[in-house]
This record gives C-alpha cells, sequence and structure tokens, in this order.
C-alpha cells in the first residue's frame, strides 16, 4: 500500500485477548407474539375482503390477487402480451382522470399502487398514508371498473415494454429463469412469463380493453388490507369502493401443469457469460401438507438459509459463488423446490458436482440433531422477522389466502416446527432431494465450461 | 388537499462507553423483535490507493471468525437463534447487523463485541473471501448489462481524487494482491471502539440494555482514532463526458452527475436537491416522465435522485444523479437537452405548492415504510448518529421535508443548471450471437 502506515498489530495479535475466549450467552426468555384476529367479507360480487388490525406506523397496506390465467391450455403468447400491456396502462386513465390525475390522487395521500401479472395472477399492490385509505380504494375502484386504456397509452407502453422486455432478456437471470421454466413446464402456461417483444408489438388496444372486460373480475379475486386501522370501517370503505365492481363468472385460475419429469440438465451458451447459472428443481411440498414442516427443515439445512450444507460448502469453503439458495416455489397443484446459484464459468463443473454431492449427502447421511435445531429455530424466528411490518403481514395473508389457508395455520405452524423429528426429516431428504429426482438447467459460455459439465454426465445441450 | 406529514416518535438515549464507542438506545416496546448495530467510521472512500475494494472485502473478513467463533460461528449463531444479518460497505461507513427474536438480545451483543474486540484474521479466510467477493463483482457487475452503472461507472467522471473517484468494488487484481498485513492494519487503524457507533432498538429497557452493552463492549481496550479526514474537493466547472461500452446491454444508459450541497452544513439546501429529484422523477405526474417519457418519448425509462448509494447516506461530497435508459434510434444530445429544458423551467418557475405537497407525502409515507421495520429504523437512525452526529434527522424528516419551500427546489434546480457536471453514457457494444 502507498499510504503511510502506522505500527499496528500482527493479524494473530489482534485475533486474541489475555482473557481467553468467552461463553456465549444463553438465549433469554421468548416473547409470544399474538396475530391479529381478520375480519373478513365476501362481497355480493364474488370479491373476498381480508382486513387486519396491527398497531404501529400509520400507514395502509392493501394487496388484490385476481387469478389470471387466459382460456388456452398450453402457453398463449398473445394473452401473456395482452395481459402485460394490461397491467402497464391499468392506471393511465378512467373517464375523468388521465394517467398523471391518477398518481396525482395517489400521491396526495402518500399513496401508491403497482400492478403486475404473471401466468397465474394479475396482482395490485399499494399502501397510503392511513388517513388516505379511502382515496386510494376510490382511485382502485375506479380503475377496476373503468379503466379506458386509452389508444395512446396502449401504444407508448407498448414501444416501452417492448424496450423493457429487450432489457430484461439481457439479465442473466432472466435467461436462465425462462430456460428453465420451459425445462419444467414445456408448453404450459407456466412457461411463459416474459411475452415476446413480437406479441407485445401486435397487441391492439381494444384486444386489452376486451381482457380486461372478460377477466379482471372480482369473483375468485382476493383484497387484503394490513395497517393501523379499523377493520370494521375499513370493510365498510372497501363495500363503498368496490362494490360497484361486479361481472358475470369468476376470475380464471390456472390449471396445474404436469408433474416436471426428473431429467437431464440441459445446457444453455451465452456467449461471452462470465458467471453460470445452476437453477436445478424438483418436486416439494405444500403447506398443506402433514410433512410440510420436516421439509421445509430439510430444505433450510440442504440450502434454504446461509449456515446450509450447500453454502457453507461452494461458498465459505470453495470460494465458488457469492450466493447459493433452495427454496420452495407454489405452483397451482403442487409446489417445487429451486436451488440456485450462480458461479464462475472455470467452476461450473465443481460447483455442480458439490451441488449433486449435497443434494445426496442430505439423503445418505441425514441432518443432525443440531442441525434441526438450528432450522427449526430459524424457522420459527424468520417467520416473527417476516411478519413484524404491515407490509409483511399483507403479503403473508396474502400468500396464505392463495392456498386456502389463513392466520391459524400460521398460528399452529410453530407447533408443527417444534413437534418434527430428526428422522422425519431424513425421511423427507432421502425422498425428495436424492440427486436423481432433478431437472433444470446450466447457463453459461459452453465453449469455457461445457466440456467438464458435460463430461459429469446427466447434462444434455450443445 | 394533500394530507400532511405525521411526525415519527422515536425515543433515543446515548452514551459513550470509557473506551470511546458511542452507544445508541433505542427502546420499542410494540416489537418482539431486536436488532443490533455496529457502525464503523470508514467506508471505501477511506481505502488506501492500489488496494481498492478493501474497505468491503474487509466487512466480508469481518464475519470469518473471531477470538470466541469459530469460521462458521457467527451465520450458524445468529441463523440458529431465529435471526437474519448482513454487513454492506458505503462511501464513509461500513455496517455489520442483526435481526433477532428479543430472546437473542445478548447474544446478538455478545457475537458483535467478539469480532470488534478480536477477529481472527487468517490467510485461508482471505482468500476464500478474495474468490466470494470476486463472484459478487462477477453477479451484480461484470455478467449483467449496466452493472454499476451508475455508482461505479459516474463518479469517476464527475471526480478527480482518488477517494471519491475510484470503484468500491474494487479491480480484481488490487483484491488479489490484499495482505493479511493489510487486514491487521486496517482493522488497528479504523476499528477501534471510538470509531465505531453502536445501535439497539427493540423491547428494551434501557438500563438493564446498558449494563449488558457494558458488559461485553466495556473491556474492548481504546486505541486512538484516526484523525477526521475531509475529502471535499472543488466541484467540476463545466461538462465532463465519458463513455463506457457495455457488452451486455441491449439499449443505451445515460446518467448525469452533479454536486449536492453539504447535508452537516446545510440540510435544508441538500433537502432542497432530495425534493427536486422527486419532482424530477418520482411517479407519472413527475417532470421528467411527462416529458421524456411520455411528451417526446425519448427514454424507456428515467429516474432521478439525491445520494449515490441513497439519501442522507454520505458525508461530503455527494452526488445527485439523473438516469435514463432510452432507445439506440434518440441521440443522448436529445435527451439531455430535454433534461436541461425541464431543469430550466423548475429554475424559473419553480414547483406548484400544491405538486410539493404532494411528494413531501409521499416521501412521509415512505419514511413510515421503511420505519415500519426495525432493520431499516436502526440502520437509518445508525447511519445518520454516526455520519452528521443526529440520529434525530430521521425523525425530524417528514417534518423539515414538509418545510422546503418551492423556492428552495427552484434555487436546487438552478445550481445544477449552473454548476458543472458529469455526463455518462454507457453504450451496447455489437457482440457474436451463437
Amino acid at each position: 500500500m502507498t499510504a503511510v502506515r502506522q505500527a499496528h498489530r500482527s493479524a494473530e495479535e489482534i485475533g486474541r485477548t489475555p482473557a481467553g475466549p468467552r461463553p456465549l450467552p444463553p438465549l433469554g426468555a421468548t416473547r409470544e407474539v399474538p396475530l391479529p384476529d381478520v375480519a373478513e367479507r365476501t362481497l355480493p360480487s364474488g370479491l373476498r375482503v381480508l382486513v387486519a388490525h396491527r398497531p404501529g406506523v400509520p400507514l395502509a397496506e392493501l394487496r388484490l390477487r385476481v387469478p389470471f390465467a387466459g382460456p388456452s391450455a398450453t402457453a398463449d403468447p398473445v394473452h401473456a402480451a395482452t395481459a402485460e400491456l394490461l397491467a402497464e396502462t391499468l392506471l393511465t386513465g378512467t373517464p375523468t382522470r388521465d394517467r398523471v390525475g391518477i398518481d396525482d390522487a395517489l400521491a396526495a395521500v402518500g399513496g401508491d399502487l403497482g400492478v403486475n401479472v404473471d401466468p397465474e395472477r394479475l396482482q395490485l399492490g399499494g399502501s397510503a398514508l392511513v388517513e388516505g385509505l379511502p382515496v386510494v380504494l376510490g382511485v382502485l375502484g375506479e380503475v377496476l371498473t373503468a379503466a379506458t386504456h386509452p389508444d395512446a397509452e396502449v401504444a407508448r407502453e407498448r414501444d416501452r415494454l417492448v424496450e423493457r422486455i429487450a432489457v430484461a432478456r439481457a439479465q442473466p437471470d432472466t435467461i436462465a429463469r425462462e430456460a428453465l421454466q420451459r425445462r419444467r413446464f414445456g408448453d404450459h402456461p407456466l412457461a411463459l412469463e416474459t411475452p415476446a417483444a413480437e406479441a407485445v408489438a401486435g397487441v391492439p388496444a381494444e384486444d386489452v380493453r376486451a381482457l380486461q372486460a372478460a377477466a379482471l373480475v372480482p369473483g375468485g379475486s382476493t383484497l387484503v388490507v394490513v395497517g393501523d386501522v379499523d377493520p370494521a370501517a375499513v370493510l365498510a370503505e372497501v363495500e363503498a369502493s368496490l362494490g360497484g365492481w361486479t361481472a358475470d363468472g369468476t376470475a380464471r385460475e390456472l390449471t396445474a401443469p404436469p408433474a416436471p419429469r426428473a431429467e437431464d440438465l440441459l445446457l444453455v451458451h451465452r456467449p461471452g457469460s462470465v458467471q453460470s447459472q445452476l437453477r436445478l428443481s424438483a418436486p416439494a411440498l405444500r403447506r398443506e401438507d402433514p410433512r410440510y414442516a420436516a421439509f421445509q427443515l430439510a430444505n433450510l439445512v440442504f440450502g434454504g438459509y446461509f449456515s446450509s450444507r450447500w453454502m457453507e460448502n461452494i461458498r465459505e469453503d470453495k470460494g465458488y459463488t457469492y450466493g447459493a439458495h433452495s427454496g420452495i416455489e407454489r405452483i397451482p397443484g403442487g409446489a417445487l423446490l429451486g436451488v440456485e446459484t450462480d458461479v464462475a464459468s472455470d467452476v461450473t463443473a465443481a460447483a455442480l458436482l458439490e451441488t449433486r454431492y449435497e443434494l445426496g449427502r442430505l439423503g445418505a447421511v441425514p441432518p443432525t440433531v443440531a442441525e434441526v435445531d438450528a432450522a427449526r429455530r430459524y424457522a420459527v424466528g424468520s417467520l416473527l422477522i417476516s411478519l413484524d411490518s404491515h407490509g409483511g403481514l399483507a403479503t403473508m395473508i396474502g400468500s396464505l389466502a392463495a392456498e386456502g389457508l389463513d392466520l391459524d395455520w400460521l398460528r399452529e405452524h410453530p407447533a408443527r416446527l417444534e413437534a418434527v423429528t430428526v428422522e422425519q426429516v431424513a425421511d423427507v431428504a432421502l425422498e425428495f432431494f436424492a440427486p436423481t429426482a432433478f431437472t433444470g438447467v446450466v447457463v453459461g459460455d459452453a465453449d469455457v465450461m461445457g466440456a467438464g459439465v458435460r463430461a459429469l454426465g446427466g447434462v444434455v445441450g450443445p | 388537499m394533500p394530507v400532511t406529514a405525521s411526525p415519527l416518535t422515536v425515543d433515543l438515549h446515548r452514551t459513550r462507553l470509557a473506551n470511546g464507542l458511542r452507544v445508541l438506545l433505542v427502546p420499542d416496546p410494540a416489537t418482539p423483535v431486536v436488532g443490533v448495530a455496529v457502525h464503523v467510521d470508514v467506508g471505501f472512500r477511506s481505502e488506501p490507493e492500489g488496494r481498492t475494494g478493501f474497505a468491503h472485502l474487509f466487512e466480508h473478513l469481518m464475519f470469518q471468525g473471531s477470538e470466541s467463533l469459530g469460521k462458521l460461528a457467527h451465520f450458524r449463531h445468529v441463523q440458529g437463534s431465529g435471526g437474519l444479518f448482513n454487513g454492506s460497505t458505503h462511501q464513509d461507513y461500513t455496517d455489520y447487523f442483526q435481526v433477532l427474536p428479543a430472546a437473542a438480545f445478548e447474544r446478538a451483543l455478545f457475537l458483535e463485541a467478539d469480532r470488534l474486540r478480536a477477529p481472527k484474521l487468517t490467510e485461508e479466510n482471505l482468500r476464500n473471501q478474495v474468490d466470494v467477493v470476486k463472484e459478487e463483482i462477477r453477479l451484480n457487475v461484470l455478467n449483467r448489462p449496466y452493472g454499476g452503472f451508475p455508482w461505479i461507472l459516474l463518479p469517476p467522471v464527475l471526480y478527480d481524487t482518488f477517494p471519491n473517484a475510484h470503484n468500491g468494488y474494487g479491480d480484481f487484481s488490487e483484491l488479489e494482491q490484499a495482505s493479511l498485513d493489510d487486514a491487521a492494519a486496517f482493522f488497528d487503524t479504523y476499528y477501534a471502539p471510538a470509531n465505531a457507533q453502536l445501535t439497539v432498538l427493540g423491547p428494551i429497557d434501557v438500563d438493564a440494555a446498558l449494563a449488558l452493552v457494558e458488559k461485553h463492549f466495556g473491556d474492548i481496550p481504546a486505541r486512538p482514532v484516526p484523525p477526521p479526514r475531509s475529502f471535499g474537493e472543488p466541484p467540476p466547472a463545466g461538462e465532463r463526458r465519458r463513455a463506457v461500452p457495455d457488452a451486455h446491454a441491449p439499449l443505451p444508459a445515460l446518467a448525469v452527475g452533479y454536486r449536492l450541497p453539504d447535508p452537516a452544513a446545510d440540510l435544508d439546501g441538500y433537502l432542497g436537491h432530495a425534493l427536486l429529484g422527486s419532482v424530477l422523477g418520482d411517479g407519472e405526474a413527475a417532470r421528467l416522465q411527462r416529458r421524456l417519457v411520455h411528451a417526446d418519448g425519448l427514454v424507456t425509462d428515467v429516474s432521478a435522485g439525491a445520494g449515490l448509494m441513497g439519501p442522507l447516506d454520505a458525508r461530503d461530497p455527494d452526488t445527485f444523479t439523473i438516469t435514463a435508459v432510452h432507445p439506440a434510434s434518440v441521440d443522448a444530445d436529445r435527451v439531455l437537452a430535454a433534461v436541461d429544458d425541464e431543469l430550466d423551467r423548475l429554475a424559473a418557475d419553480g414547483p406548484s405548492a400544491e405538486e410539493l405537497a404532494r411528494l413531501v407525502a409521499r416521501w412521509s409515507s415512505g419514511l413510515h415504510r421503511q420505519n415500519d421495520r426495525v432493520m431499516w429504523r436502526m440502520l437509518g437512525l445508525g447511519a445518520r448518529e454516526l455520519l452528521y452526529g443526529r440520529a434525530e434527522i430521521t425523525a425530524e424528516l417528514p417534518e423539515r421535508l414538509t418545510a422546503v419551500t418551492p423556492h428552495r427546489v427552484r434555487t436546487a434546480a438552478a445550481a445544477l443548471r449552473s454548476g458543472g457536471r458529469a455526463v455518462l453514457r454507457v453504450e451496447p457494444t455489437t457482440r457474436e450471437q451463437a
């Protein structure tokens, strides 16, 4: 170093003190956290409304989920493109307000609304200072019943969407996700998360308006509101603002895809890539399954948190990656395990080998009592932390509702986690984490890493 | 009428241990979780020439064990107690934090104290973390479009001196040259207790918590702290331009960087710039959204704001940025001309009082949302206490923003138009396609 340096201790001197190592303090008493009651009403339109009071900051958070599958049982490029454009232009016009007028009304109460859509559902998320909640609900009601998707706005958003899709498709994570979805779901609608630019370019405004009339409907949809609010008053406000949102029929749920079958990993060539994306997947269990808690703990021990076998191996021991994560993803009719990491091109084969080794080891050398206990405490604690905000609680209530569950499931979950035995974790590990149970993709520069990866076997592609 | 901002309430208790460690205790009986953070007064601006990226690399080393804790013990103890952890390196500070169920409060203090007292710095862990940091840089910069845009790419255009201009993630060759002795020198120089700030937030009793803090941190010996250092440099005269190629980017991008007022000396002037960022870029009604995205159709997306790594996150000098991604068919100078035109309008007429009030309401709810989570509230309080000696800024922000006048925003726009600036262009390069 060029800077003038003061005298300093050596690394070894820094690492020890006269007193020596000290004992870890024990954990104190656990505080029980009461979850709020949820007030519920289903409006005559079929919209289900869930409201929870949570004291704290003077905000309200809302989440509206509308099942939004297309009519086709196979991936439909036109539906995907139209749905995406609908999401982009939903907040750009009503008979009484334009894009700027809508945003001004929201901003005046510190409010926000955002729309996103995927093959399964359309979601509107929003928030506001608590006294402004009626204003946000009013805007919400207005766009749900009377969004006009003006021709000029659709034309402009179409151009922007084409540009944004180009940017998204340049992201290695998007490229890998698209390859994985095709590998897992073939021509099922789930495979098509980002519409093709050409499909977007061909969508006329009248088709966007027609899709709203046909598909953006209250029956089967769920609205969640959480905040420092009076639930009874919020239910009345929702009824006043969204009571006029009615339609025949119910929102279309996505059909369950066939369970992905175990098969070779597909090698996808991305020239010039300096890292490779490993994306592996296998069947998992849903929350309502009696073995879900055991599955959750097995996943944590494998790769579900930093102190997992896989992360400690390929990051903290080998230095192959910055991050490695495995998680449970819910899909219609089931759930899947995702095993994901990005590694330098020249260690791709080595990282895949270690990944398969750790998957196999979870069954062959099952999690110990200490490993299961640590995962158990993490599962309970991280749940507590994730619920420690209005937004966290709103998202959780919405996600449970989408699975037909409620906060009672969450109240009982710590006890379920406590009851899991190491034998149950071992059984789940053996059944679900076997390397032969997986499919997936390896994306990267095949000229650099292809030969090494192929030599391991179980890999197809260029 | 826009809703008026309501104040945040925070109960702050500050003290200083005999070894110089600053302590900020923030009781909040409503939450079941506790947060513990250590902010150290060193960031990537302080790292020596020839060692770019060292402050961040050193942050990684602080997770690699200490006198009482083996290599993987920190992660395991935090998560095995039900908590989460992280650390991050900024221009002027490095933070280390944990959020856990309140039952693990003393354990969290123990874990932070042990590494502030006696981290175990070893050659093996250093080499391992150089590899991990290189993967972090590949992930976030080298293997993606717009990597390091604008936080790595813009400063070398706007600034002349090494501390302000260099890449805080570091060059691979310099990371590889980092030695164990560099790490020892860095720790002894910058990680003295009197150069750090401990923040605790949660359902604590102030006196009991302070006793535990004293128990775990009190016997860390005092060491001298480096004298305060200014990173000030003269603002640029005129416009500086640079273009960088990007093999992954499908569309060109543009970043414009300006200097900000010193938040320690002129907080209201700084907040005038922060609100100017909102007037320009926050929401569909913002000036640059309306003009560049919709009226003229020049750009795909645009944003504007104060602070290279966020508002009130650094000492002087810091950067006001405007960024845009635009189609290749649009010349960057047309984008720049439209930006200048909008700034000129604001410099002449200012925003309307209603327009400003709406944006303040949005800031206010954004601040409340941040402060709802123990982690963000703690990190905001700790950073402001360390940087400006005033955690109170967090609580005062809604009211101070409400007090910002249209005239002040007008003045900020005029300052951007009259001062020098940096213009960075990211240019897609054609690449062989498979």
